[in-house]
């Protein structure tokens, strides 16, 4: 299963795209639909170093990007303050510009652009965030 | 990502190309805070070369657009906005937020 460690820096979103386009370009995605994973792993590996490693530098996060079947799966791991989705507020998308709100929105456009978002958090196991898109 | 700076007389033209993500966006964060600085609130920015935006993009452009829209002293619109990001805008109900051009005279002509 294609599984690659990642220094959590911003510095590495590059490689963290590219490395979602390959198995999904292997997979038989469109190259639209790429954009989409592309965006979906970015936002996710974001959230990890902007907050789960907030102020810590030298963390690391491990993404693994497999397919079964006609469905991609894209999984995150990190080890750092594990966080509860459930409380993340939906931003308001049709407020005004002065109430818009700025956070909130990479989970948003995750659970927009996936199938499904999935995330479980345990003391051993460290944070893990899956996700599926299926190929249509 | 690169950015250049073009005044014209009633707006300045900000060309962004290549990818603007997490580690790109404070720059591109930084062109259109220095627009505003030089007292620049009417803004078209050329999107006719970018490859890729996250919402770290958006969230720079939309405290671009509340910079300029206070006071009504100016505006920031949106020109070429290639296909997957202005999907990707539309997904973050953002097009509503900006007014958007198909070509660079149409937007500058606009202010």
């Amino acid at each position: 299963m294609p599984s690659s460690t990642f220094p959590a820096q911003f510095e590495f979103l590059d490689e963290i795209r590219e490395f979602v386009a390959e198995v999904a370009r292997d997979g038989g995605f469109s190259e639209k639909a790429i954009y989409s994973l592309q965006l979906a792993a970015d936002e996710a590996a974001s959230n990890i170093i902007e907050h789960a490693y907030e102020g810590i530098t030298d963390a690391s996060l491990e993404l693994t990007c497999d397919m079964r079947g006609d469905t991609i799966i894209i999984a995150l791991r990190d080890w750092g303050r594990p966080f509860d989705p459930s409380e993340v507020k939906e931003p308001n998308i049709s407020a005004d510009l002065a109430d818009r709100q700025i956070g909130g929105l990479g989970m948003y456009l995750m659970r927009k652009l996936m199938d499904s978002v999935k995330y479980e958090s345990g003391s051993r196991t460290g944070n893990l965030l899956t996700m599926t898109k299926r190929r249509v | 990502m690169e950015i250049t700076t073009q005044e014209f007389k009633h707006c300045d033209l900000i060309k962004v190309k290549g990818r603007v993500d997490s580690a790109t966006a404070p720059q591109f964060s930084k062109a259109l805070e220095k627009a505003n600085d030089n007292g620049r609130f009417k803004i078209a920015i050329d999107m006719s070369e970018l490859e890729y935006m996250s919402s770290a993009g958006f969230r720079a452009l939309l405290a671009a657009q509340r910079n300029s829209k206070r006071y009504n002293r100016g505006e920031v619109v949106l020109v070429m906005v290639p296909d997957r990001i202005r999907e990707a805008l539309e997904l973050a109900g953002f097009t509503e937020l900006f007014k958007t051009f198909d070509d660079q005279v149409q937007a500058v002509g606009s202010f």
